[in-house]
């Protein structure tokens, strides 16, 4: 399938103040392509959470967003420290947070079986010491 | 309930979106926790919260939250401000509690959420 839009969006391990803000872009740019509300809840939500992973748990990475006629596709990529244990990592309330993320009112287990509930498909591969990579799509209605 | 009236039961003091009162809500959740707000919350609802940092809005912006209203007197900096002017959501602040907030717009008729956000029934 063609992809009809893709862009990468940076985003900086530890960055609390501006961890978010590709997020709203992202949902910005699909509310103007026409995406419907209850979709763009969806991807918002998985987006914010997966964001706020890659600023809280990561060495850094980026979000990658492709737009196609029939879905929409995030993808998180990192450079480590990577998960030792995804089974655990999916279960909620298991969380590795540090204090930061905890004060800002983050880091109570949901955000990867949240990402998983709003995604229509959610795919997690991770290796310690490389990298963990998320893929996402949701479906797009007619 | 519109969000008129909302600030009427909570004898709230409107910080931005005066314009807006006419707007419905139709649910309501107090927390402090934006993971449990990302994870349970629906559009149109009132985010009632005694925690006050950027992430408020950026939270109730990802999921269509209407109106948020900060307990027990706290205020938002200028900064956390013009982000929910910049977003279109009204905010309040009220001298009650997080706890005595719920309870009023409760007994008043408006429920909690009861349902995860999710794209897929458990």
């Amino acid at each position: 399938m063609a992809v009809l839009m893709e862009k990468t969006f940076p985003v900086r391990a530890g960055a609390y103040e501006t961890a978010g803000e590709a997020s709203t872009t992202i949902k910005r740019t699909l509310k103007q392509l026409g995406v419907s509300a209850d979709v763009l809840r969806h991807v918002s939500v998985a987006c914010y959470e997966v964001e706020l992973n890659l600023v809280i748990h990561s060495d850094g990475g980026e979000l990658i967003l492709q737009v196609e006629p029939e879905k929409v596709t995030l993808i998180s990529r990192d450079q480590g420290p990577g998960i030792p244990d995804i089974g655990k990592a999916m279960t909620e309330g298991f969380s590795t947070a540090n204090e930061e993320a905890r004060t800002l009112g983050f880091g109570a287990g949901m955000g990867l079986p949240n990402m998983k509930r709003n995604a229509t498909e959610f795919d997690i591969q991770s290796e310690v010491g490389v990298g963990t990579t998320i893929t996402m799509s949701f479906a797009l209605k007619a | 309930m519109t969000i008129g009236e909302v600030k009427e039961i909570l004898e709230a003091n409107i910080l931005i979106g005066g314009e807006r009162m006419d707007e419905p809500v139709e649910t309501a959740c107090g927390s402090d926790l934006m993971s449990d707000v990302l994870a349970f919350v629906k559009d149109k609802t009132v985010l009632i919260t005694g925690l006050i940092n950027p992430h408020v809005v950026r939270t109730s912006e990802m999921l269509d939250i209407t109106c948020i209203v900060f307990s027990r007197g706290k205020l938002p900096s200028v900064e956390i401000l013009e982000e929910a002017e910049d977003c279109g959501i009204t905010v309040m602040s009220t001298k009650m509690t997080t706890y005595t907030a719920c309870g009023e717009l409760y007994i008043h008729g408006l429920p909690g959420t009861k349902k995860r956000a999710g794209a897929k029934e458990e």
